[in-house]
């Protein structure tokens, strides 16, 4: 890593500038950019359009979330402007977007930025500039880095602690298991494998059959097939709603009954199992970190009855069974907690400190028991999930909270 | 997609010629010496971000012109320049993340690999007319973020995660400009001096011959034109086009990953292209504007329905100039020029 560069000191140095003179000058009390004491602005880019648009109720959800609190008064009698541009998760775009919020918008600083490779695109620019990236939507390892990016916070439990996860329920269940995986050729999928093969440690070589596929595949058929052929008792499912249903449907046709290990990419009811057939789902394993909207045992939570008023007042044309509108407004809700302990105090420094000093905090669509904690060494805000078994109908959550290996 | 049908690409194409007879070349002269007086004084009021918007401008710029020259000059259509394109900036940021190349040096390396890339692709591309070379073409660019994901490659290529690649630093005799400022100087002189070489290139001997081709391969066959060569080199030259442009983005991006280079990056270099005016030079630089500029104007107006707006814009600018932002200009000088034979007449007929 060769950050501190000659050019870094001299980019930033005119940056920090020509940002800090307006506010210096205008007011004593201790505001980064971007912030008045009517108005914080905030940053966020997201793809509305493109390959990924399926993902576009997250970031829909959270310019919604933030117009509720807005309409409740704001944040200690700020109002939020939330600017939200799209990147059509490419992650040229996602520079381009950054670059504008950060310099042109001069925003405090940026929330959630959704996909991998997007994040990765502005991970060094951000933490260049020192402005606050948070909560990045994406579930991958790296984001835990304070030492090398200590502007950069991730969120939700890794895919390889997930992965690891499985592998210890496996262990457990079926410890002479002959274990198929299927993943997507990417990031989360390879990240998935790995953790799988790192919780099993010495006996990785349960994995007979490593399966990949592309997003652009018509089918994952023939993979499900060669797993039963191989003689596979346990099957790790890493496919996206659209593959995980084809394996499912395709492992009931063919009369494969394995250990199934469903991830929780592709766990929803309505985008996974509904297609696939109830029956066929029936005994899947899977892990959860949100309430799943579709089940009706929240329907007298108090945080699952919050968060279904804001749906209805906000977004009522949202697809309620669309996890991506629980994630949104989580985050969302999980920002909002970092300006409330911000105070008036909201320099980018402090957000970065609050953001790794959340002690137990919970937001109203985490499971039960889930908590959000973080600290100056520790970067990754969730990271218990709970395992769930599909009765045909709904998940029913069973056993403690796990805590991933990692981060 | 009737824009690039062969009777308006003949069109097209024909109008430079009378374009030249209007305008005198000292006038023409004048006016792309203005543009690079203004090009080269931007930096001194714009800001870092914008100045690194422009770039990016002038990087698809090049790439347009890339395909341009296959497709606007000798008539060969392709979908696949999102490939070149990542072939240029992979060439770039692997030669400096796992070399240490200087990276004014990985342009010239850009340049290269997709010249040989594209011309051995040109070869069976011969067989290919039309639509099939197309759908071949696409092929290429669908396989590409694919082929940067492949395990075995994945020590160069940095996998799914991508490469971070250091964003040059201007040399210490300019310290006064900053990052932003030093690259868009170095893309933009890289950029003139491959525009002034295309320009050359189809004013010459071989330019003629790679037109001819396009308006009639028999005939320009009979003249002796070697047409697999001409054909096959100029599918080299436009992937070296669009691969140096690449090498530039990696360089201004500062980042690359598969999810770059996506058929999507391959249509949106030939919106560009028809948008700017098949077969113009400096059409090529407006299509880069619109390329960069019309999805963030699409944005703006609405995030839920960008791309319906984007798609809006698309069509009256279509409407509007229908031979590309060169022939609306062609077609202006023109009207101006009868009027001032004849100013009796008006602006119009």
């Amino acid at each position: 890593m060769k950050q501190l560069t000659r050019r870094t000191i001299l980019a930033a140095a005119p940056a920090a500038l020509t940002l800090s003179v307006p506010f210096v000058s205008a007011r004593a009390k201790d505001y980064g950019p971007g912030v008045t004491d009517k108005e914080i602005k905030l940053g966020n880019t997201g793809p509305y359009s493109g390959p990924a648009s399926g993902y576009s109720p997250v970031p829909k959800s959270q310019v919604a979330y933030w117009k509720m609190i807005n309409d409740q008064g704001g944040i200690n009698g700020r109002m939020i402007n939330f600017i939200s541009y799209d990147d059509a998760y490419t992650p040229p775009k996602t520079v381009e977007m950054a670059r504008k919020l950060v310099e042109d918008d001069k925003v405090f600083f940026i929330a959630s930025p959704l996909g991998t490779p997007c994040n990765s695109a502005i991970w060094h620019y951000m933490n260049e500039k020192k402005v606050p990236q948070l909560f990045v939507a994406t579930g991958a390892t790296k984001w835990d880095d304070p030492k090398g990016h200590p502007w950069t916070i991730g969120w939700q439990p890794n895919y390889q602690s997930e992965g690891r996860i499985y592998a210890a329920y496996i262990l457990k269940e079926k410890p002479g298991g002959k274990i198929g995986v299927l993943y997507q050729n990417d990031d989360f999928g390879k990240d998935y494998l790995k953790g799988v093969k790192d919780g099993l440690g010495d006996k990785a070589s349960m994995v007979i059959v490593e399966a990949s596929y592309e997003t652009t595949d018509p089918t994952v058929d023939s993979q499900v097939v060669d797993m039963k052929a191989k003689g596979c008792d346990v099957f790790v499912n890493c496919g996206i709603p659209k593959f995980a249903a084809q394996a499912i449907r395709k492992a009931a046709e063919i009369q494969w009954t394995p250990l199934h290990v469903l991830s929780s990419i592709g766990n929803s009811v309505g985008a996974t199992l509904k297609p696939a057939g109830l029956d066929n789902a029936k005994d899947l394993v899977s892990d959860f970190y949100l309430k799943d909207a579709s089940d009706p045992k929240w329907k007298d939570d108090a945080g699952f009855k919050e968060w279904s008023a804001f749906m209805d007042k906000y977004i009522p044309d949202g697809d309620k069974l669309d996890q991506g509108f629980v994630a949104g407004a989580s985050l969302a809700a999980m920002a909002a907690q970092v300006l409330k302990q911000c105070g008036d105090e909201l320099t980018r420094e402090n957000v970065m400190k609050q953001a790794a000093n959340l002690h137990d905090i919970t937001v109203p669509m985490l499971l039960p028991g889930i908590k959000a904690d973080t600290s100056a060494t520790d970067f990754a805000p969730l990271k218990q999930v709970q395992m769930a078994k599909f009765d045909g109908q709904r998940w029913n959550l069973f056993g403690d909270l796990i805590r991933g290996a990692i981060g | 997609m009737t824009t690039l049908r062969d009777e308006d690409i003949a069109v097209s194409a024909a109008v430079p010629t009378q374009r030249a007879a209007r305008l005198r070349p000292t006038l023409r002269h004048a006016i792309v010496a203005v543009f690079v007086a203004i090009a080269f004084a931007i930096p001194f009021v714009a800001s870092s971000f914008v100045m690194f918007q422009l770039s990016e401008v002038l990087i698809y710029g090049l790439a347009i012109l890339g395909l341009n020259l296959l497709t606007g000059f000798n008539g060969q259509f392709s979908l696949g320049h999102s490939a070149f394109y990542g072939l240029g900036a992979y060439t770039a940021a692997i030669l400096m993340h796992n070399y240490e190349v200087n990276y004014l040096w990985t342009l010239p390396a850009a340049g290269v690999v997709c010249f040989g890339v594209g011309f051995l692709f040109g070869l069976p591309a011969l067989r290919l007319q039309n639509l099939y070379l197309a759908l071949a073409t696409f092929a290429l660019a669908t396989a590409m973020p694919q082929i940067l994901k492949f395990h075995a490659l994945e020590n160069w290529t940095g996998g799914v995660q991508g490469l971070v690649v250091d964003q040059p630093d201007p040399p210490d005799f300019l310290s006064m400009i900053d990052g932003d400022q030093w690259l868009y100087y170095v893309t933009l002189v890289v950029v003139l001096l491959m525009f002034a070489a295309a320009a050359t290139l189809v004013r010459s001997r071989t330019g003629r011959a790679i037109m001819a081709i396009r308006d009639n391969p028999i005939a320009a066959a009979a003249m002796g034109i070697n047409t697999s060569l001409y054909k096959t080199l100029t599918f080299g030259v436009s992937a070296l086009y669009t691969g140096v442009a690449g090498a530039l983005s990696a360089l201004a991006v500062a980042f690359v990953a598969p999810d770059s280079f996506t058929i999507f990056l391959s249509i949106s270099l030939l919106v560009g292209l028809v948008i700017g005016g098949v077969g113009s030079i400096p059409g090529c630089l407006f299509g880069g504007l619109f390329v960069l500029y019309v999805p963030n104007i699409a944005n703006s107006l609405s995030n839920g329905l960008a791309g319906a707006i984007y798609g809006v814009i698309l069509l009256i600018v279509i409407f509007v100039m229908p031979a590309g932002a060169a022939g609306f200009v062609r077609a202006v000088i023109a009207r101006l020029s009868r009027w001032r034979q004849n100013p009796t007449e008006g602006g119009y007929r």
